[in-house]
């Protein structure tokens, strides 16, 4: 754990989980990205260097405002983007070292779905999550069927399976698509803004959700959002990003902090502890 | 759940092979020179057997010097076609991408035209200035298809329609230079010709056209993903990259050998595979074989039905696809605008 992190009162909520099988699988060390609209223009930095570790079942919430860098961090985790300088590692090998299929069955990256060409059943697209694994043409075998019913079995979506994946309303299709990604049996679960169309009451299920994976099946999971009170809520750790730097990394009590937050989100805010050790942010009447 | 496994494709392709055998027949059959189902087959068995002295002369012309080889040829235009309007509509995630609407059967009928003028006596110069012309087509529309980098379904299309209007008049303007005679037979073989033998041995062009569908038939299970999206195939192990150019290269290659020895026949590209699609589904492991060989039915069926409709005029096969295929563009383009 880096930044001051410690094992503050979020530990003391499950202190079975934690206790059992602490492993170190994530280790950002002054990652940092940068693009120039130009080969010849001076580089325009989108996120400076950011340090923070993640341990098995740990969930980690990437939280920051619009245009903060928080999707350039997730696509440098999931090796889609190569840091400019420092190292990314997940279970101790550099992310862009790895193989295509070797760095899918480690990370998965849970995005919005894009527009599908061509109608598909949900099992279909769960079965898609077992590529890595298979040879040239990749006949799924009775295994990879077992583990991507399992996979729908985990995101609560049995009765789906059959179903056509253009006819799924928002919060099916966000747990389908989290079942895909289950079905590569990562180590390491990106999901960027996936409560981003999901009501409230569909955003607190997907975020329990994700806590039980992480808890249950030792999975890290990552997420990005700008939800503060979800973050706060369910992760172990919170990563505030503003205009692309790292402003401050632990957990929700050590970051929710009134001032830090009223900079960032340039809204005037309240934090309060409550007797969970949790932080909750309300927003303070300016009328 | 039920995976697709190799014996399924097997069975289906079987199936597949057999309407297409019953087709052959038929169009064997069918002609200005009536021939019973019960010749055809003693003549087939008796050339199979190596028994030619007991075929009578006039059977032998027309089944194995006319119709047959007219036949294979519309069986490899067919299967090279679809497989390759298969291609592209994975390539460019494009539902309506086939040949000819993109424009990549004209580029290919330029390119022949132009081949055969600058070196008519090398052999297989046609296919090769045909797969150039398809090639450079391909890639001219890929970028002119694109806004804001990314590439856009509409303006693809545009870019398609645009470059085989700007193709066909450069085609026309390489006519002005033909005599009367061969601007006729260039205006037929436009709209899709099989009655001319190509100058290539007709092994070579099956040989090719085996090739060059198994190498797309290597990247299927990549393409089912990459049809969900490019960058999620990406995060789920797919060397992106690579698959396009070897589908790039192979739908080009068939484009070009297709029109080189068939001219520019429309539609099959759009026709078969969404025909396969709705019969068989999306799985590009069952849709890659299933098309090449729809194709191979459909062109076979249009051209007996385009040298028998009419009789004794003949019509180019062209005209029998577009007639078929352009109400199917046109439903499937206002059902997805919908």
């Amino acid at each position: 754990m880096s930044s001051g992190a410690g094992n503050g009162a979020t530990r003391t909520q499950r202190p079975l989980t934690f206790a059992v099988d602490q492993g170190l699988r994530l280790k950002v060390e002054q990652a940092s990205y940068a693009y120039a609209a130009t080969d010849r223009s001076a580089p325009k930095f989108t996120l400076g260097p950011t340090t923070f570790e993640a341990q098995q079942r740990e969930l980690v919430a990437i939280l920051g405002p619009n245009a903060s860098g928080k999707s350039t961090l997730l696509k440098l985790l999931a090796g889609v983007l190569k840091p400019l300088s420092g190292r990314i590692e997940v279970d101790g090998q550099e992310v862009g070292d790895l193989d295509l299929r070797v760095r899918a069955r480690r990370i998965a990256l849970v995005q919005q779905e894009s527009e599908l060409l061509f109608p598909l059943r949900v099992w279909e697209y769960v079965l898609q999550g077992r590529y890595p694994y298979g040879r040239r043409l990749r006949f799924e075998s009775e295994e990879d069927c077992l583990l991507a019913g399992n996979a729908l079995a985990q995101v609560g979506a049995d009765e789906l399976r059959d179903r056509w994946m253009d006819r799924l309303s928002g919060g099916e299709k966000q747990r389908v698509i989290l079942a895909r990604a289950l079905a590569q049996q990562p180590a390491l679960l990106l999901l960027d803004e996936p409560t981003q169309h999901l009501d409230i009451g569909g955003k607190v299920e997907l975020l329990r959700r994700l806590r039980r994976l992480a808890d249950e099946n030792r999975y890290t999971v990552i997420v990005v959002t700008h939800e503060l009170n979800l973050a706060a809520e369910f992760s172990d750790r919170v990563v505030l990003l503003h205009k692309g730097k790292s402003l401050r990394i632990g957990t929700p009590a050590e970051v929710y902090e009134r001032d830090l937050l009223e900079e960032v989100f340039a809204a005037p805010l309240e934090v309060e502890m409550r007797t969970t050790g949790r932080p909750r942010v309300i927003l303070r009447g300016s009328h | 759940m039920r995976p697709l496994t190799p014996r399924r494709i097997t069975a289906i392709c079987a199936l597949l092979f057999g309407v297409l055998f019953v087709v052959v027949v038929f169009a064997l059959r069918t002609g200005a020179y009536p021939i019973s189902l019960r010749d055809i087959v003693t003549t087939l068995f008796r050339e199979a057997l190596g028994r030619r002295d007991d075929i009578p002369q006039e059977f032998w012309q027309v089944i194995f010097g006319l119709r047959l080889p007219r036949i294979a040829l519309g069986v490899m235009v067919g299967a090279a076609l679809a497989t390759a309007g298969a291609g592209f509509q994975a390539l460019l995630r494009n539902p309506l991408a086939e040949p000819y609407v993109l424009g990549v059967s004209s580029g290919a009928a330029l390119g022949a035209m132009l081949s055969l003028t600058v070196a008519p006596h090398i052999v297989g110069v046609i296919q090769a200035g045909a797969f150039v012309g398809a090639a450079a087509t391909t890639a001219a529309v890929y970028f002119l298809g694109r806004r804001g980098g990314q590439l856009d379904s509409a303006t693809l299309l545009l870019a398609g329609i645009i470059s085989a209007s700007f193709l066909s008049a450069a085609i026309m303007f390489l006519g002005t230079r033909m005599s009367g005679r061969d601007q006729r037979g260039m205006a037929f073989w436009l709209m899709g010709d099989l009655a001319t033998p190509p100058s290539i041995h007709l092994g070579w062009l099956f040989f090719v056209l085996l090739i060059t569908i198994g190498s797309i038939y290597t990247t299927s299970s990549d393409l089912n993903l990459i049809l969900t999206g490019e960058q999620e195939a990406r995060h789920l192990g797919v060397n992106v990259n690579r698959v396009k150019l070897v589908v790039y290269l192979a739908a080009s290659v068939l484009t070009g050998l297709a029109v080189s020895v068939g001219g520019a026949i429309g539609y099959v590209g759009l026709l078969v595979p969404h025909a396969m699609r709705m019969l068989f589904g999306t799985d590009y492991r069952l849709l890659i074989p299933t098309s090449a060989v729809g194709g191979a039915i459909i062109i076979v069926v249009a051209d007996t039905l385009a040298r028998t409709v009419a009789s004794p005029t003949e019509l180019p096969v062209g005209a029998m696809t577009a007639l078929a295929g352009a109400p199917v563009f046109i439903y499937l383009m206002r059902r997805r605008v919908r």
